[in-house]
């Protein structure tokens, strides 16, 4: 098999997202590219939840309607996902559940007394998902030996009665069809929160603020965990206000910090996004977007805070905006976001989504380009201290409590040179000016950076536009239907000179977005260059790959 | 080092009389003794809202961040956090810290974090030109309640008591002894400490009088005693026409949420090893 997707689905708290790593990393470490995606609803115990795990040959960031494999922890993930498979379509799960469930007489089944076997180890309910594992995986041809390094490497707590328990499963299971894996490096299998984590290290951060918000509490989670690792501080306060505001205490003393949130918090974030703009205080948000307006979906996914991250905020100010499509653009511009935003002194936010962060993928370190060392204008000591210095850059000395020969003061209110509040008229033209000429610096800096990237057919005339986590499925599609695509990933300040160069001699460009308007259809438009077509999709669910395939084929007939 | 190097050149717009040059005054007085002690003046970082208030940081010539409405403190606690061997001093109104930003003013007690908060409170919003805030009496004409507020003050001691604040303290804009004896026992003091300064606005509610004929300070109090300090705090509600008391209400050591969080320094070289390595786990 060369592609193909096994789903696993049960009630929340059942274990499938576990189960989903165990599995993609058993494919993993068999030799398959791997993603797994996670749908879940918003609640802890019961409801429906399940994962798509699927491998193939190169890396992918997408996943298919139709399915190979289905293990259903419950009846009523066979009700809901049976309509997925083809005729060469496989189902395991427990002999009872099997019983109950009417599916159509084509479809392989294989039925495993797992209620029983769990109850005869005296093994609690959970490990039934550990017990189809096990059955999976003799059923696919994978080595017992394999099957039990993986459980050791994913199960912390009972190991081996997990082990135990998988055993009894491969034991009653038979072999239905042999994967063929490709030979390849393994490469590790992460998520797009510890992808962005692992970034934000990697370009120097010190302090990581954030209130729990789907879809960035994973990377919450990570960075606490990994934070005597990295001798990084983490703090959880009351509220988002008291999140950004904190992250301004630490930058003012000279911490590299970041924070995450959704929607939602960056909603209470803004009047100290511009507080950090006028400041000049260095931010980093990592702003993980999920269905709106309001609570919306919270637990799914799409592209709708495009504007807000543009526009969000009083007032008129640079900020940088940058939309990750992948593992490696996730990691490679976390870094690079935490140093632009301490070299130019101004809020960088990390736009990603539900998809993005918690989408798991390989990763591959060596292939993230290289991450460009920027390092922050100190002051030198030499003249008085003047913390906004107006210069022909725009970006004045930094220097950090406590200096002997400095007083640093930073001010939300209009402020001259020193940082004393001011209302004189000149001084407000001018200090406005010096605060909005570093943009121009900063996108003749970017200009060394891949702000646009093309992949596919480059001497095709129709190409699809994304941005964000639409990258990896539109990449697919175009790689087999021959098209181009055009992917900006830097978004402000936008790099209308690359852009225009990506999309020189393209006839039809057809845009692709995970929201309802055409949000990046609305800003490059807003440049002078017109889509020819959108495809948009806005139900919280990414794309699948036969769904956009069907569309866009629809699109370029 | 003398008094006047703390000064800045900007001109005060604060309206002559105003209880804010007392809280000014006795800050640069205290600020100045510190340092002919041990703590030179840039280990001081100062902090304000927004208000009439909020000048304080333009008039003295040490590190300061001008923040926005009723957000300084956790931006204070940000700072504190970084390094904990600054002083980290909060200027804040009544209605900023007591209204607007009123959840982190409860939370900074609740963990006990070292910063100072001095509250300038006179009783009203005055920048905006005469509301009623959260500690006006019953029954206060501003701009936004001409027939009188319908609502009882709130009395920020006795929620800050509830909220775990460990040093806890009232001064009036008249009183410059106490005043500054305050400040400094605040700003010493390891663990989060308020000081409510009842700081008369001359221009739109000037309680001169009233305060002169009520104000006494605390004597025979015990401030490690937390069932007194409740008491002293609840003699005035900020409503009634009781008596006033001045002082230290209470005084408690404990541990401090920036010493709990200390970490090591982060060893960047070896990142790139340990990224890798984390890496590696995953395969
Ligand atoms: C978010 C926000 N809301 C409202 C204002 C307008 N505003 C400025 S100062 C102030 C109240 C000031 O009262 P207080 O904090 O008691 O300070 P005082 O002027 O009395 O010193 C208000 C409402 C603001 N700056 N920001
Ligand atoms: S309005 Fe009141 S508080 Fe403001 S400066 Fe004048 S007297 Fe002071």
């Amino acid at each position: 098999m060369q592609d193909f997707s096994i789903l696993i689905g049960g009630s929340a708290g059942s274990g499938v997202d576990k189960s989903a790593l165990v599995l993609g990393d058993l494919l993993n470490q068999s030799g398959y590219r791997v993603y797994i995606y996670h749908d879940y609803p918003s609640l802890i115990r019961g409801g429906h939840t399940f994962s798509i795990i699927r491998a193939a040959q190169t890396k992918i960031t997408a996943h298919r309607d139709r399915i190979d494999f289905l293990l259903g922890l419950n009846k009523e993930t066979l009700d809901i996902h049976k309509t997925r498979l083809d005729d060469s379509g496989k189902v395991i799960c427990d002999s009872e559940i099997l019983k109950e469930a009417a599916l159509p007489k084509q479809i392989r089944t294989l039925a495993i007394p797992a209620v029983k076997l769990v109850k005869e180890e005296n093994a609690p309910e959970i490990m039934r998902n550990t017990c189809l594992i096990g059955a999976f995986a003799k059923a696919a041809g994978i080595k017992i030996e394999l099957l039990e390094k993986v459980l050791r490497d994913n199960f912390t707590k009972s190991i081996d009665k997990n082990i135990k328990i998988a055993k009894k499963g491969y034991d009653a299971s038979e072999l239905m069809e042999s994967i063929s894996p490709p030979v390849h490096d393994i490469l590790p299998l992460i998520s797009g929160s510890q992808a962005m984590g692992l970034g934000l290290i990697k370009g120097g951060l010190e302090v990581y603020v954030s209130y729990p918000m789907t879809p960035t509490t994973a990377l919450l989670h990570f960075l606490a965990e990994q934070a005597n690792e990295f001798s990084l501080k983490v703090v959880h306060p009351e509220n988002e206000l008291s999140v950004i505001l904190m992250a301004l205490g630490f930058a003012y003393a000279g911490r590299k910090t970041a924070v995450g949130t959704s929607g939602g918090g960056f909603c209470l974030m803004t009047e100290s996004l511009s507080l950090s703009a006028m400041s000049e205080v260095p931010t980093v948000i990592v702003l993980g977007q999920r269905p709106g307006p309001s609570t919306g979906l919270p637990t799914y996914s799409c592209q709708s805070d495009l504007h807000f991250a543009l526009y969000a905020g009083q007032g008129e100010f640079v900020r940088f905006v940058v939309a990750p499509g992948d593992l490696e653009e996730a990691y490679y511009w976390s870094a690079s976001a935490l140093n632009l935003a301490w070299k130019y002194q101004i809020p960088s936010i990390i736009l990603t989504d539900k998809n993005l962060n918690e989408g798991i993928s390989n990763f591959d370190v060596n292939d993230t380009g290289e991450i460009k060392e920027n390092d922050p204008y100190l002051w030198d000591g030499t003249t008085g201290y003047r913390r906004y210095e107006d210069n022909k850059t725009g970006i004045s000395p930094l220097a950090f409590v406590p200096d002997k020969n400095a007083v640093i003061k930073v001010s939300g209110y209009e402020h001259d040179e020193s940082g004393i509040t001011t209302e004189d008229a000149v001084v407000t033209k001018k200090m406005q000016d010096k605060r909005l000429r570093k943009e121009k610096h900063l996108a003749e800096e970017l200009k060394s950076f891949p702000t646009v990237k093309t992949y596919g057919n480059e001497e095709q005339t129709t190409a699809l536009l994304c941005w964000g986590s639409a990258k990896g499925i539109c990449v697919e599609i175009a790689q087999k239907l021959g098209l181009k695509v055009i992917q900006p990933i830097v978004l402000s300040p936008f790099p209308e000179h690359a852009f225009r160069e990506a999309i020189r001699g393209i006839k039809k460009l057809i845009a692709v977005e995970n929201n309802a308007t055409g949000q990046l259809v609305r800003l490059i438009k807003a440049h002078g260059i017109d889509v020819d077509d959108t495809i948009l999709k806005y139900d919280g669910r990414p794309f699948t790959l036969d769904e956009l395939e069907k569309i866009v084929k629809e699109k370029i007939a | 080092m003398s008094q006047s190097n703390l000064d800045t050149s900007t001109p005060n717009t604060w309206c002559p009389g105003c209880g804010n040059f007392a809280i000014l005054n006795g800050i640069k007085k205290v600020l100045n003794e510190l340092s002919e002690e041990d703590c030179p003046p840039e280990k001081f970082v100062l902090l304000s809202g927004i208000g009439c208030h909020g000048k304080i940081v333009d008039y003295v010539n040490v590190n300061s961040f001008y923040s926005i409405h009723g957000r300084s403190i956790p931006i204070a606690e940000g700072i504190k956090m970084a390094n904990s061997g600054l002083k980290v001093i909060c200027f804040a109104g009544d209605g900023d810290a007591y209204g607007e930003g009123l959840e982190h003013l409860i939370f900074a007690a609740k963990r006990n974090i070292d910063i100072t908060v001095i509250i300038h409170n006179n009783r009203l919003y005055s920048l905006t030109a005469f509301q009623y805030s959260p500690t006006s009496e019953l029954g206060f004409k501003g701009g936004s309640t001409p027939n009188g507020s319908m609502e009882s003050p709130l009395n920020p001691l006795e929620l800050m008591l509830a909220s775990q604040a460990t040093y806890l303290a009232r001064g009036t804009s008249q009183g410059m002894n106490l005043l500054t004896r305050l400040f400094r026992e605040a700003i010493m003091h390891k663990g989060f400490a308020l000081v409510d300064v009842l700081q008369v606005c001359v221009t739109f509610n000037n309680l001169y009088e009233y305060y002169a004929k009520r104000v006494y300070e605390l004597e025979n109090h015990d401030p490690g005693d937390f069932q007194a300090a409740f008491n002293a705090i609840r003699e005035w509600d900020y409503n009634s026409d009781s008596r006033i008391p001045l002082g230290v209400f209470y005084k408690k050591e404990a541990p401090t949420f920036d010493e709990k969080l200390i970490s090591s320094p982060a060893d960047l070289k070896r990142r790139d090893g340990k990224i890798r390595q984390f890496l590696s786990k995953r395969m």
